[in-house]
C-alpha cells in the first residue's frame, strides 16, 4: 500500500518538475539571452521608426516584422513556449489563438476598407442635400 | 502485484510518459485563459487600425505621440518581466529573500510603467486630446486603457502573491499561483511589443 502511495506520488510530477530543479546558471542566461534579443529588436524598431536609411512606405513593414520577432523572443525565452513533448497543447492552443487573431485583425482591416472604398463612392453619387 | 494495482489507480489519461502533473496542466488551462485574453486585444487592436485615419480634424498619431516616453515604458516592462523570470527561478528554490526581493522590484517597475503612461494620459487630455475628441483617439485610449488595466491587475495579484509566499511558504498550489502570474505579467509584456510597435511606432510614420 505504501508502495502504491508513493508510486502514485511519483506519477503525480511530470517532466517540466525535474526540469524546474535544472541548474540555475542555466536558467539565468537563459533569461539573459531573452533579454538581450528582445532589447535588439527594440532598439531595432525604435531606429527603424527614425531612420532615412529605409525606404519610406517600407519602415511600417519593417517595424510589424521586428514585432513578430519580438513577440516570438518572448514566447520561446519568457513563457517557455517550446518543442518540448510536454508543450504541444500549449503550441496548439498557441497556433489556434494566432489564426483568430490574425483572422479578426486582417479581416477588420480588410471588409471595413472595402466598406469605406464603397461609401465614399455612393456619397459622390448621393444628390445634395 | 502492488505495482500494477498503483498503475490502475493512479493512471487516469496515461499516455506514453504517463498523467501530465499538475503544473503542467495548470499552465495549460492558464495559458488558454490569455489565448481568449488576446483574442480580445486582438478585437482593440482591429478596431484601433480601421479607426486610425479618422481624427475628425483633430490631432493624429504623428503630432501626438512622444517617442522617448515610449521609450522608457518598454524598457520598465521589459526589465519588470525579466525579473518576474528571475523570481520564478528563486521561487523554485524556495529562496524567500530572493523571490520577495526580486517580486517588489517586479511591481516597482510595473507601477513606474503605469504611473508614465497616466502621465502621458493626463498630457494627451491635457492637450485637448481625450478620449472624446475623435475615434482615433477613443481606439487609442481604449487599447492602451485595457493594457494599463490589465498591468493594474497584475500589480494586485502581484502583492497578493508576495503576501502568499510570507504567509503560507512555498507550498505547491501557491506555486501553481505563481506559474500563473508569470504567464499573465509575460503575456502583457507580448502585448505591450505590438502596442509600442504597431501603435506608436509606426503611428509617428503614417
Amino acid at each position: 500500500m505504501n508502495h502504491s502511495v508513493e508510486n502514485g506520488e511519483v506519477l503525480d510530477r511530470g517532466p517540466s518538475d525535474t526540469a524546474a530543479h535544472a541548474d540555475l546558471r542555466g536558467g539565468i542566461r537563459s533569461y539573459c539571452l531573452g533579454l538581450a534579443l528582445a532589447v535588439i529588436l527594440t532598439a531595432a524598431s525604435f531606429w527603424a521608426a527614425r531612420t532615412h536609411l529605409i525606404y519610406g512606405p517600407a519602415v511600417p513593414m519593417a517595424i510589424a516584422v521586428f514585432a513578430f520577432a519580438q513577440m516570438g523572443i518572448h514566447l520561446v525565452f519568457f513563457l517557455h513556449i517550446t518543442t518540448g513533448p510536454d508543450n504541444t497543447n500549449n503550441v496548439l492552443a498557441l497556433a489556434f489563438g494566432v489564426l483568430i487573431t490574425l483572422l479578426i485583425i486582417f479581416g477588420s482591416i480588410w471588409i471595413m476598407a472595402n466598406l469605406d472604398h464603397n461609401m465614399a463612392h455612393a456619397l459622390e453619387h448621393m444628390p445634395p442635400m | 502485484m502492488s505495482h500494477a494495482v498503483a498503475h490502475t489507480q493512479y493512471a487516469t489519461g496515461r499516455g506514453e510518459g504517463g498523467p501530465a502533473s499538475k503544473r503542467v496542466i495548470v499552465g495549460y488551462g492558464f495559458w488558454i485563459f490569455l489565448l481568449s485574453d488576446v483574442i480580445m486585444f486582438a478585437t482593440l487592436f482591429a478596431t484601433y487600425a480601421v479607426l486610425a485615419d479618422s481624427t475628425a480634424g483633430g490631432p493624429s498619431a504623428r503630432q501626438l505621440f512622444d517617442t522617448r516616453s515610449v521609450a522608457l515604458e518598454t524598457a520598465c516592462l521589459l526589465a519588470s518581466s525579466v525579473t518576474c523570470g528571475f523570481a520564478s527561478l528563486a521561487v523554485e528554490r524556495a529562496n524567500q529573500t530572493w523571490t520577495q526581493g526580486l517580486l517588489l522590484l517586479t511591481g516597482l517597475l510595473g507601477a513606474a510603467f503605469l504611473a508614465l503612461e497616466l502621465r502621458e494620459f493626463t498630457s494627451l487630455v491635457g492637450r485637448g486630446a481625450g478620449p472624446t475628441r475623435s475615434a482615433f483617439l477613443s481606439a487609442f485610449f481604449t487599447l492602451v486603457g485595457c493594457h494599463g488595466v490589465h498591468i493594474t491587475a497584475g500589480l494586485l495579484w502581484l502583492g497578493t502573491m508576495m503576501a502568499q509566499f510570507l504567509a503560507k511558504g512555498f507550498r505547491e498550489d501557491i506555486r501553481h499561483r505563481y506559474l500563473c502570474f508569470s504567464l499573465f505579467w509575460h503575456a502583457l509584456d507580448i502585448v505591450w511589443v505590438a502596442i509600442f510597435n504597431l501603435v506608436y511606432l509606426v503611428g509617428i510614420n503614417l
